[in-house]
C-alpha cells in the first residue's frame, strides 16, 4: 500500500549496519517489528487484528510485576493509540513509569501521560505527587521534565499545591528552568486566572531577565491580559523591539539571519493591543515600527511574516499618515506577489484594512478580480471575504451573485463555514429591495441547506418578525415571503432542506394571515404533506405542527387536524403525538386557542414566572400527601458526597484528599434523580407553548410568539441599525450599476484578450461601486458615479476616529491620495463635480459631524451614585431624545428598555438590576439617540461599569447554626490563601473587618484562629466564607450555590486586601 | 496553536500533538478531515486552509505532511516557519532526517517537539539551545544503556 515506505524498508538492513549512531531507527526492537508488521498488511481488518493482538500482549506484560521493558511497552502503547486504538489500560502504568523509573523511563512516562490524558482526566491527580517530588529534585533534568509536563497538562484544582514551588523556580540559576517555569505559570494563568492573581509582578520580573529566552516566554501572558493593566510597559516593549530589530540579541536567536522573528512578532502584537485607540501610546511606537518596516527587506518568508504583523499593527494603532502609506505599499507588494502564499496574506491584510481605507481595495481592484477566478478555492474564498467587507447598497447584487456562484461550484465542506455568516448581515443592511432579498435568501437556503449555521435562519426570522422602521415595509416583506413559500410548497416540497422547511413553516404559521384570501385551511393542507416526507426529521415535524397549531381556527382546519391525528396518531414519536394532540384540541376549541396563542402583532414581552409560583398549590398538596420535599440537584449531590466521601469537613488543608473525594462524588451523581427532575422542569416550560424549549435549544429564541426573547438578544449594532430611519425601499432597483464602457483606464491591450479585459473591468466597476465614495470620490474605473439616494445607511465601522484624524482619506476627489494616474484623477474630478452640484444630498453633508454633537450624554450616564438604581436624565431643548438602555451581561432586570423624552422636558427613569450570573466586572451599556430640529438623528453609546460588590447589598445576618446548614447546602467551593494584614495587632480580626468595610460582608463569628463570614447578592443566593489563620496567611474556603460567585468574590477579596 | 499533525502521503498518521484539550471523538474527526483536505490539495496552491473557525497551515517535506492548526488572527507565515524550524531541529538531531526516522523513533520526535513548543507556544527559538537540551537527553539515554550493559 505505501510503496515508498516499503521500498525504503527493504533497504533498511544495510542502512542500519552502516550507521550505528544512536539516533537511527532501532527496527530490530519490538516496536520496529510492530511497525513493519503493520506496513506489510493490506487491509484495515488485518491491521485491527494485529493491533488487538499487540495490545493484549502489552497488557499482559505491563501487569506482570517485574517487567524491565516498561519503557518499550509504553512506546508501543503510544503507537497503538496514535493509530486510533484505545489503550486505556496503560494510562495508569504511564503514571507509574513517571513515578518510579530512571530518568529516561520518567521522560517516556511523562510523554505518555501528556499524550494520553487531558486536563480533566481524573488519573492526572495521581501525577501530582510525582511532579512535586521531581520539582524538588536536585537533578536538573528531572526538574525540567516536571515543568514540561506541568506546562502541558495539569489538573486545575491542584495548582495551589505546586504553585509556590514553580514560583521558586523563577529564581533558578539555569535559564532553561526559569523559562519553563514562566511558561508553566502562563499555563496556570490560562486555565485558572483567579488562582494566580499575584503572578503579574513575577512576569514583569521575568521580562527583565538577562536571558532573551526567558524574556520572550514572559511575553505570552500580555497577549491574554487587558492592555489597560500594563500600559506602563510600553516603553520597555518598544526598547526591547528596538534592540531586537537592531540585532543586539545573541546570534543564537537568529533565524535565517533574521533576528529573533518570533520575539519580534510577539512584541508587534502586544504593541498593537496597547496602541489601539490610544494616541499617546501609539506615538511612542511609530519610530520602532518604521524601523521594523525598513529592516525587514530580505526576500524570505520570515521577513514577510514580520512585515505582515507590522502592517497589522500600523493599521490597528492610532494612525499616522506616513506609516500608513508605507504599510499600504507593503500590502500592495503582497497582493501583487507571484507567490501564492503572499497573495493570500495580501488579501487577508486588505480585508483587515478595507474598512478604514476603501481606496486601497480600489487600487488593487483588477488583482482582486483576477483572484476571484483563481484556481485555488482558498484564494477565491479569501477574496469573497474581502468583497463582503466592501459591500454596500450599490454593489450588493453583484457580490451576492458571485457568492452564490461560489456556493454552487464548491462541492466540499467549505460552504458551511464563515462564508454564510456575512450574508444575512450584508443583505439586511444593504438589500436593494424586498423581493430580491427574499429570492436571494431562498436560493441560499436551497443551496446551503442543512449545512448552514443555525444562526442564519434565526437572524432571518428575527428580521422578519421585528422588521424595519416602517410597518408597511415589514408587511410587504412578510407578504412576499409568504407568497414565495406557498408557491415553493406547491411545487416540490420534498426537495427542500430541513432548515428551510422549518423557516417556511414558522413564517407561514406566523404571517400567512397577512395575505388576503389565503385561507388557513389551505395553508394547513400545504403543510400537512410535509409530515409524510420520509427525510423529514422529528424536529422539522415539530416546527410544522407548531405552525399548524397557530393557524388552526375554524371548522375546515378541524377536519384537517382530525385527518392528521388519524394518520399519525400511531406514531412512535411521543413529541409528535403530543403536538398532534394539542393541535386537535386547540382546533376544536377556538376560545382556548386565542388564549394560548394570542394573535397580536405587537411583541408584548411575556411575563415568565421563573419561580414557578403557580405550582405552589400543587406542591403543597403533594407534600401534604406525603411526598418528599424537592431538593435541588446540587443539594442531592452534596448529600451523596457526604455518604461516599471521606471528609468534607471545612477544617484542615489536606487539599489533595478532599478534592479527589469530591471528584468521586461528581462521578457518582444520581442520574436517575436528576433525570426525573429535569423532566419535571421541562414539563412546566412545555405547558403554555407546546414544548418548543425541549429540543430546539438554538432555535427557541425566535420560536412562536416569543419575539421578546429575540429582542432581548439584540446586539448593539442591530439596535443602532433599527434606529436609522431610512426605509429599505429607498434603495431601488435603479441603484444598479451603470455599465458604461470604461474610458479612463490606461488603454487596454488590443486583440482577443480585449473582450475579457473589458468584462473584468465591468465587473470591477460593479463590484467597487460606491466604494470610497465617502465624499463622492467615485472609483476611477467607474467613469461615472450614480447619484445615491440613500443617506448614510452605510455602516462606517471604526471610521469615526481613525479616518477623521488621518486627513485626506477621500473627503473630496481632489484631495484623495492619488497613486491613480493623473488621467484618471482628472476624470474623477470631472465626473464627480456634477454629483456634488446635483440636487441629491451628498453623503458628506449628512454624515454626523462629531464637532457639534450633543452635550455628551455619556458624562451624565456615568454619574449615578447608587448602583442599585440606575437613573439617567437628559435635558435637550428642541430635541427629541430616545434612550435605549440595553443591559449586557447583567441579566434578570429589564433586558432592553426604550424611553422617549420629549423636547423641553426632563424625565427620570429608574430600573433595578439583578445579576443572575455574577461576574467580576459587569457593564451596563446603552445608546442614547437624539434628533435635532433639522431632523438628523444621532446616537451616542454610553456604558457604566459595575462590579460584584455593588450587588452585595447588605450583610447576610445568620446565626452560626444557620451558617452550618447553609454551608452544607452550597455545593460550589474554592480554596485559596489570602494575604493577611499582619502588621495589625489582631491580624485575623483586622483582615475580616477590612473585608466587611470594603465588601459589605458580614462577619458571623470569630473563634480563636478561625472566622466565618457571609454575604448575599441582591436578590440572589448567599456566599459563605470560612477563614483560618495558617502560616502567616489567611486560608479561605468559599462556598455558594452559584458556581461563579465564589470565584468572583475571591477576586474582590484579594483586591480589597491588596489596597492599603 | 491548537494541534500539530504529521502524516504520510498515504494519509497515515505519524505524529499528533494536541495543545488544547480535545475529546477523542473530535480528534478522530479532525485527523480524518485534515488528511482528506490536505491530501486533496493540488500543487501550486497556497499552504493555508480553513477548517471550522481555525486556520490550518500545512507543508510537505518529502513524503511527510506537516500540518498545524492556528487561530484565525495568528500569522500564517510564522506558522509555516514554525513547521520549518521543527523540521530543521529534527534534521539536526537525526542528521538528514527521513520519514523512517520519525516512524521508528517517534518518541524522540515528541521529545524534540516538547523542547520546542510547550502548550501551544513557541518555547525556544534558538536552535542551539533546543539542540543542547536534546543532547542532554540522549546522553542520558546512553548512560542508561551503559548501566544496563
Amino acid at each position: 500500500m505505501s510503496d515508498v515506505v516499503e521500498r525504503t524498508l527493504t533497504a533498511l538492513p544495510s542502512l542500519l549496519s552502516s550507521d550505528p549512531s544512536p539516533g537511527r531507527p532501532s527496527s530490530t526492537s519490538k516496536l520496529g517489528t510492530l511497525i513493519r508488521g503493520i506496513t506489510e498488511l493490506t487491509s484495515k481488518h488485518d491491521e485491527e487484528k494485529l493491533i488487538q493482538r499487540e495490545l493484549v500482549s502489552i497488557k499482559e506484560q505491563v501487569s506482570s510485576p517485574n517487567t524491565t521493558m516498561m519503557k518499550e511497552l509504553m512506546v508501543r502503547a503510544v503507537y497503538c493509540e496514535m493509530l486510533g486504538y484505545e489503550a486505556s489500560f496503560s494510562y495508569i502504568h504511564a503514571i507509574k513509569l513517571a513515578q518510579q523509573g530512571t530518568a529516561l523511563d520518567k521522560r517516556v512516562g511523562y510523554l505518555a501521560v501528556s499524550l494520553f490524558l487531558n486536563e480533566s482526566h481524573e488519573l492526572l491527580l495521581l501525577l501530582v505527587n510525582t511532579v512535586l517530588k521531581d520539582l524538588q529534585s536536585t537533578n536538573l533534568i528531572e526538574v525540567c521534565m516536571a515543568l514540561t509536563v506541568v506546562g502541558q497538562v495539569f489538573p486545575k484544582d491542584m495548582i495551589p499545591a505546586i504553585l509556590p514551588m514553580v514560583e521558586e523556580k523563577l529564581n533558578h540559576p539555569k535559564e532553561i528552568i526559569r523559562r519553563k517555569a514562566v511558561l508553566a505559570l502562563y499555563k496556570f494563568y490560562l486555565i485558572a486566572p483567579n488562582q494566580v492573581q499575584h503572578i503579574h509582578s513575577k512576569f514583569r520580573k521575568a521580562l527583565c531577565d538577562k536571558d532573551p529566552g526567558v524574556m520572550s516566554a514572559s511575553l505570552h501572558i500580555y497577549l491574554e491580559m487587558k492592555p489597560e493593566s500594563y500600559k506602563d510597559l510600553v516603553v520597555s516593549f518598544v526598547t526591547i523591539l528596538k534592540q531586537v530589530v537592531g540585532g543586539k540579541l545573541p546570534i543564537d536567536f537568529n533565524y535565517h539571519s533574521v533576528p529573533a522573528p518570533w520575539l519580534q512578532i510577539q512584541l508587534l502584537r502586544i504593541l498593537s493591543l496597547l496602541g489601539k485607540n490610544d494616541r499617546s501610546t501609539s506615538e511612542m511606537m511609530y519610530e520602532v515600527l518604521d524601523e521594523s518596516l525598513r529592516r525587514a527587506e530580505m526576500n524570505h518568508n520570515i521577513t514577510y511574516a514580520i512585515l505582515f504583523e507590522c502592517v497589522k499593527t500600523i493599521y490597528t494603532i492610532h494612525p499616522k499618515a506616513e506609516l500608513l502609506e508605507k504599510a499600504a505599499k507593503c500590502i500592495g507588494n503582497f497582493v501583487l506577489s507571484p507567490k501564492i502564499n503572499l497573495k493570500y496574506l495580501g488579501l487577508k491584510a486588505l480585508t483587515y484594512v478595507v474598512q478604514q481605507d476603501a481606496n486601497l481595495a480600489l487600487q488593487h481592484q483588477m488583482t482582486i478580480i483576477e483572484c476571484l477566478d483563481h484556481a485555488d478555492l482558498i484564494i477565491k474564498r479569501e477574496t469573497l471575504e474581502l468583497l463582503f467587507r466592501i459591500t454596500n447598497g450599490q454593489n450588493v447584487k453583484v457580490i451576492v451573485e458571485k457568492l452564490l456562484e461560489f456556493l454552487r461550484h464548491s462541492k466540499d465542506d467549505y460552504r458551511n463555514i464563515s462564508k454564510g455568516v456575512y450574508l444575512p448581515i450584508n443583505e439586511c443592511t444593504y438589500a436593494p429591495d424586498n423581493s430580491w432579498f427574499i429570492r436571494t435568501m431562498n436560493t441560499v437556503f436551497l443551496l446551503v441547506g442543512d449545512q448552514m449555521q443555525p444562526d442564519i435562519p434565526n437572524s432571518f426570522l428575527r428580521l422578519l418578525s421585528e422588521g424595519f422602521e416602517s410597518a408597511e415595509e415589514d408587511q410587504q416583506l412578510r407578504l412576499l415571503a409568504v407568497d414565495s413559500y406557498v408557491s415553493l410548497l406547491q411545487e416540490q416540497p420534498a426537495r427542500l432542506p430541513q432548515r428551510f422547511l422549518q423557516v417556511i413553516s414558522w413564517v407561514l404559521g406566523e404571517y400567512s394571515s397577512v395575505k388576503e384570501g389565503l385561507e388557513p385551511a389551505t395553508v394547513l393542507r400545504l403543510l400537512a404533506p410535509l409530515l409524510d416526507l420520509r427525510h423529514c426529521s422529528s424536529e422539522t415535524k415539530s416546527w410544522v405542527l407548531a405552525a399548524m397549531t397557530k393557524l388552526s381556527a375554524g371548522p375546515a382546519c378541524l377536519s384537517v387536524a382530525q385527518e392528521l391525528a388519524e394518520r399519525h396518531g400511531g406514531s412512535l414519536d411521543t413529541t409528535l403525538r403530543q403536538r398532534l394532540h394539542e393541535l386537535q384540541h386547540l382546533a376544536s376549541d377556538g376560545e382556548l386557542l386565542r388564549r394560548v396563542l394570542p394573535c397580536s402583532d405587537g411583541l408584548e414581552p411575556l411575563e415568565v414566572d421563573s419561580t414557578l409560583s403557580f405550582l405552589d398549590g400543587f406542591v403543597s398538596e403533594a407534600l401534604a400527601a406525603g411526598a418528599a420535599p424537592y431538593k435541588p440537584p446540587h443539594q442531592r449531590q452534596e448529600e451523596l458526597a457526604q455518604e461516599k466521601a471521606l471528609s468534607v469537613e471545612p477544617y484542615g488543608l489536606s487539599l489533595p484528599l478532599s478534592l479527589s473525594s469530591s471528584s468521586i462524588a461528581g462521578r457518582l451523581s444520581p442520574t436517575v434523580l436528576s433525570m426525573s427532575s429535569g423532566l419535571s422542569g421541562n414539563s412546566t416550560e412545555l405547558s403554555p407553548k407546546g414544548g418548543s424549549a425541549l429540543r430546539l435549544e438554538g432555535v427557541t429564541r425566535v420560536w412562536g410568539k416569543e419575539g421578546y426573547l429575540a429582542k432581548a438578544a439584540l446586539k448593539p449594532e442591530e439596535a443602532a441599525k433599527t434606529e436609522v430611519p431610512c426605509p429599505l425601499s429607498v434603495l431601488q432597483e435603479g441603484g444598479s450599476a451603470p455599465r458604461t464602457p470604461v474610458v479612463s483606464l490606461p488603454a487596454p491591450a488590443p486583440g482577443p484578450s480585449l473582450q475579457a479585459e473589458r468584462e473584468k473591468q465591468q465587473l470591477a466597476s460593479c463590484l467597487f461601486m460606491g466604494l470610497g465614495s465617502q465624499g463622492a470620490a467615485g472609483p476611477c474605473l467607474m467613469g461615472k458615479a450614480e447619484p445615491t439616494r440613500h443617506g448614510f445607511r452605510k455602516k462606517v465601522k471604526g471610521q469615526g476616529s481613525s479616518s477623521g484624524a488621518r486627513g485626506p482619506s477621500g473627503d473630496s476627489a481632489s484631495s484623495s491620495p492619488s497613486p491613480l494616474s493623473a488621467q484618471s484623477a482628472m476624470d474623477n474630478l470631472l465626473c464627480s463635480s456634477p454629483l456634488d452640484s446635483g440636487s441629491t444630498p451628498s453623503p458628506a453633508d449628512s454624515a454626523p459631524s462629531p464637532a457639534d454633537s450633543a452635550p455628551s450624554p455619556a458624562d451624565s450616564a456615568t454619574s449615578p451614585a447608587d448602583p442599585d438604581a440606575e437613573a439617567s436624565s437628559w435635558l435637550f431643548s428642541h430635541w427629541v431624545l430616545v434612550v435605549g438602555v440595553q443591559v449586557s451581561r447583567v441579566r434578570g432586570g429589564p433586558e432592553e428598555e426604550e424611553e422617549h423624552v420629549e423636547g423641553h422636558s426632563v424625565a427620570v427613569y429608574q430600573y433595578s438590576l439583578v445579576p443572575t450570573r455574577p461576574s467580576v466586572h459587569m457593564e451596563l451599556a446603552g445608546r442614547a439617540s437624539y434628533q435635532r430640529p433639522d431632523g438628523e438623528p444621532q446616537s451616542t453609546p454610553f456604558s457604566y461599569g459595575l462590579s460584584l460588590p455593588d450587588f452585595i447589598s447588605r450583610p447576610l445576618s445568620v446565626s452560626t447554626e444557620e451558617y452550618g446548614r447553609l454551608w452544607l447546602a452550597s455545593s460550589n467551593d474554592i480554596k485559596q490563601n489570602l494575604a493577611l494584614l499582619s502588621q495589625e495587632p489582631d491580624p485575623l480580626r483586622a483582615t475580616l473587618h477590612r473585608l466587611r468595610d470594603r465588601l459589605q460582608l458580614n462577619v458571623v463569628d470569630i473563634i480563636a484562629s478561625e472566622g466565618i463570614v457571609a454575604c448575599q447578592l441582591l436578590q440572589g443566593p448567599p456566599c459563605l466564607m470560612h477563614c483560618r489563620l495558617n502560616a502567616g496567611c489567611l486560608a479561605v474556603w468559599l462556598r455558594s450555590s452559584l458556581p461563579e460567585l465564589p470565584d468572583c468574590l475571591l477576586y474582590h477579596c484579594q483586591r480589597a486586601l491588596a489596597q492599603h | 496553536m491548537h494541534f500539530l499533525l504529521l502524516f504520510s502521503r498515504q494519509g497515515r498518521l505519524r505524529l499528533q500533538k494536541w495543545f488544547t484539550p480535545t475529546p477523542e471523538r473530535e480528534k478522530k474527526k479532525i485527523i480524518r478531515d485534515m488528511t482528506a483536505m490536505v491530501l486533496a490539495r493540488k500543487p501550486k496552491t497556497c499552504n493555508f486552509l480553513h477548517w471550522m473557525d481555525l486556520k490550518v497551515v500545512y507543508k510537505r517535506y518529502a513524503s511527510l505532511f506537516f500540518c498545524l492548526a492556528i487561530d484565525d488572527q495568528e500569522n500564517e507565515l510564522l506558522a509555516l516557519e514554525i513547521l520549518h524550524r521543527y523540521v530543521e531541529l529534527l534534521d539536526k538531531y537525526f542528521g538528514n532526517v527521513c520519514e523512517l526516522d520519525i516512524i521508528f523513533n517517534f518518541e524522540k520526535a515528541y521529545f524534540i517537539l516538547d523542547e520546542f513548543l510547550i502548550g501551544g507556544e513557541v518555547q525556544e527559538t534558538s536552535k542551539q539551545t533546543v539542540a543542547r537540551c536534546i543532547e542532554r537527553l540522549s546522553s542520558l539515554r546512553n548512560s542508561c544503556r551503559r548501566l544496563r550493559l
